[in-house]
């Protein structure tokens, strides 16, 4: 590859060096800018000067501001606390999770060393610094305003960690029902030759292109009458469907259906077909040569296909939004309300903080998990 | 594998599919041709006021539902109305009326002519330039220095992943008002601009999001499917003297075309759900889409009433157009299928 024909003339170097930085500029400055902004007072945050909205002169004269010492001392806590997430961290779930539970060890793990961060970042550090600040001369003098007050006020006093638990709650319930459901419909469509598996996924592709709004119109009448729809069979103890948090995951998990098992098949066509029939000739059937021989080695697709199915129900606007009353009402939808009050600046900056706080969870996503989500990109397309 | 074991593999998720996506979909088609009001009642009300020597007393007919003695609720009828739905949600008089004096631009402001306008033009448009950037980018990438690809990959991969409704929430704050973009705009040209105040400034910056969010979808396929050019072909190519351009053109993109075609096909389908944009950008009073129309009629307006026959109706034509969208892809399908290449 590396020959003198192939070699770059230097134009065309720096031609796609520039688009390339470009490109990354413009896929990382909106979401960068609106994290900056949700961290100023509002008249910063919505300065016309872009240097303004970045050293936030407004937010530094009210007392919120950061000298070098808290700005160095900040970032080198930050990179340890990386360091130490990819590093420490993996070791000590596995040291201390039971072989069997290592997804729950994670679980917790990663829950605990959360709270542990944001105790010590936002809880000890500010203190520990204020301290410092004090005796350090010209270095502790403010010099970049920075102030935590919106996020302060999204999530305690407008009450965003409800949001937050009914978002948990929504994806949780898709991730795991939608592997489920769809692993074993994948592998069954993998592993079946027949013309019904070809028209059963002709049909979900089909499916897949639907607008969720025409689904919508049909479950809103149904869900909403469904206590005295389900009256004659279940009597009193009926629910009304409308506003159900398990109602929403059912037909997310079944919106989410046709993409799934289309993914997972494409990932059970790689495992060679020769594991289940070495499996089958030892005796087992094909429910014991899923469970025996597939299980152990399904993991990276399912690992894949769970992450999208995660950005489906965390993502989700339209379902949510419409199917969700206001006490159930989910992170992106709730944002929505932020909108229709959003008269003061005061409120504005806060809907900005809101969304950055969606945001975060996908950032540290896409920093985990980026392989796992190229590859399944790729996996439908480059095989199929 | 037997009959018996595939039903008990992909039966969950087929019933899922059965009842939460086709059993809607007839539950639409049925309401699409009903419509479900209260029933209203004709009564005689006497008011009286107090005047002077014998009050004055009124009696007239009011009109007011009827409610249910049981359970409180007001009553509701269900009615066939036929084609009134549809005919509510296309307004063809409108249509023949404006096509009739030649004013054909008065159809556009009918709201589901409005709405098929807006996402047919979003579709078409936002197609080769996605395929093109991401292609771009891929290309770019591909010649880039190693260590650099992984941090390109992180950041393009942030577009994509990103909350539609907050990305477009993230592009809407920097350009509303005053907001840094427009004053950076504004101090070019010295005019005073207003992105959201017009339609097709709107219909740009909706166009440009959606590139902006789907072009490292793209990108990343064209990455993966660019590692498997085949090197001898390329090689040939070069001794017989082709070009970079001629390379690209007759080597790199016929090796990539099944991937543009998967590309284009998941795009059609997701662009003609366009929806999160509208919401995020705050356009409904410029520029609407039929998905967010189906969503319009379902919210409940300021009496707490759904519109749920008209939703149907549009949901009905919505669904129509994606069966005419689809046709022709599904068609290749089942012939490759019959040739036994699947």
């Amino acid at each position: 590859m590396a020959s003198r024909a192939t070699a770059q003339p230097l134009s065309l170097k720096v031609v796609s060096g520039v688009f390339l930085a470009f490109w990354c500029l413009l896929a990382a400055f909106p979401i960068v800018w609106i994290a900056v902004m949700s961290f100023k007072s509002p008249r910063d945050a919505f300065a016309a000067s872009p240097w303004d909205v970045i050293i936030g002169p407004v937010t530094r004269a009210s007392g919120n501001g950061l000298s070098v010492l808290d700005i160095l001392i900040g970032l080198a806590t930050l990179y340890f606390a990386i360091r130490w997430a990819f590093t420490k961290v993996p070791d000590l779930v596995t040291q201390f999770s039971p072989a069997g539970l290592r997804v729950l060890g994670w679980l917790i793990g990663s829950a605990v060393y959360a709270i542990l961060f944001v105790v010590i970042f936002f809880g000890v550090l500010p203190v520990l610094m204020g301290g410092v600040n004090n005796i350090a001369g010209p270095l502790g003098i403010p010099i970049l305003g920075l102030t935590t007050e919106h996020y302060v006020a999204v999530w305690a006093e407008n009450e965003f960690y409800r949001n937050f638990m009914n978002s948990m709650i929504v994806t949780a319930g898709v991730v795991t029902i939608s592997l489920t459901v769809g692993t074993l419909a994948g592998y069954g469509l993998a592993r079946s030759g027949s013309d019904l598996a070809f028209w059963l996924l002709i049909l979900a592709l089909v499916f897949r292109a639907l607008p969720h709004s025409v689904l919508v119109a049909g479950y809103l009448p149904w869900f909403i009458n469904s206590a005295e729809i389900l009256r004659p069979i279940f009597g009193e103890l009926s629910p009304t469907l409308y506003g159900q948090p398990w109602a929403v995951i059912a037909v997310l998990v079944s919106i989410n259906q046709p993409f799934t098992i289309w993914m997972l098949r494409s990932f059970f066509q790689n495992i060679p077909t020769e594991l289940d029939e070495a499996a089958r000739v030892d005796g087992c059937s094909h429910f014991q040569a899923f469970r025996l021989v597939i299980m152990p080695v399904m993991w990276p697709g399912v690992i894949t296909t769970g992450l999208f199915s995660f950005l489906l129900g965390y993502n989700d606007f339209l379902v949510t939004s419409l199917l969700l009353d206001a006490q159930n009402q989910t992170m992106v939808p709730a944002i929505a309300g932020y909108f229709n009050r959003e008269t003061t600046t005061t409120d504005q900056v806060e809907a900005v903080a809101a969304a950055v706080s969606i945001t975060a969870p996908l950032f540290l996503l896409v920093m985990v998990f980026q392989r796992q989500i190229v590859s399944g990109l790729t996996a439908g397309a480059v095989k199929g | 594998m037997k009959f018996k074991t595939f039903a008990a593999f992909v039966g969950p998720s087929v019933l899922l599919m059965v009842l939460f996506i086709a059993a809607p979909l007839i539950s639409v088609f049925v309401q699409s041709f009903q419509i479900t009001q209260p029933i209203m009642q004709q009564i005689e009300v006497e008011t009286c006021t107090p005047g002077f020597l014998t009050q004055t007393c009124t009696t007239e007919l009011k009109t007011v539902p009827i409610i249910d003695e049981v359970t409180g609720k007001v009553k509701t009828a269900t009615a066939w109305v036929g084609l009134q739905s549809y005919s509510n949600v296309l307004q063809m008089d409108k249509v023949w009326a404006a096509m009739g004096a030649g004013r054909i631009g008065e159809i556009l402001q009918i709201d589901f002519w409005k709405a098929l306008r807006f996402t047919l033009m979003f579709t078409l448009i936002t197609l080769p330039l996605v395929v093109c950037v991401g292609l771009a980018i891929a290309l770019v990438v591909n010649n880039a220095a190693k260590s650099i690809r992984g941090p390109v990959i992180f950041i393009s991969l942030l577009p994509f992943i990103i909350t539609p409704v907050i990305g477009s929430l993230s592009i809407y704050w920097l350009f509303v008002g005053d907001g840094i973009l427009t004053a950076m705009m504004e101090r070019w040209t010295g005019q005073d601009i207003a992105m959201f105040a017009q339609a097709w400034t709107i219909e740009l910056l909706m166009y440009f999001y959606r590139v902006w969010h789907v072009a490292p979808f793209a990108f990343v396929i064209f990455y993966a499917g660019l590692q498997t050019v085949n090197m001898d072909t390329l090689e040939s190519a070069i001794i017989d003297g082709a070009s970079r351009w001629e390379r690209l053109r007759h080597v790199i993109v016929p090796h990539l075309m099944p991937l543009m075609i998967f590309i284009g096909l998941i795009h059609l389908m997701d662009c003609y759900r366009v929806f999160e944009e509208i919401v995020g950008f705050r356009a409904q009073a410029h520029v609407i889409s039929l998905q967010w129309l189906t969503y319009d009629f379902l919210t409940p307006d300021d009496a707490g009433n759904r519109a749920i026959s008209r939703a149907s109706a549009s949901a009905m034509l919505t669904m129509i157009g994606i069966v005419i969208l689809l046709v022709l892809p599904l068609r290749r399908t089942w012939r490759d299928h019959k040739r036994g290449v699947h």
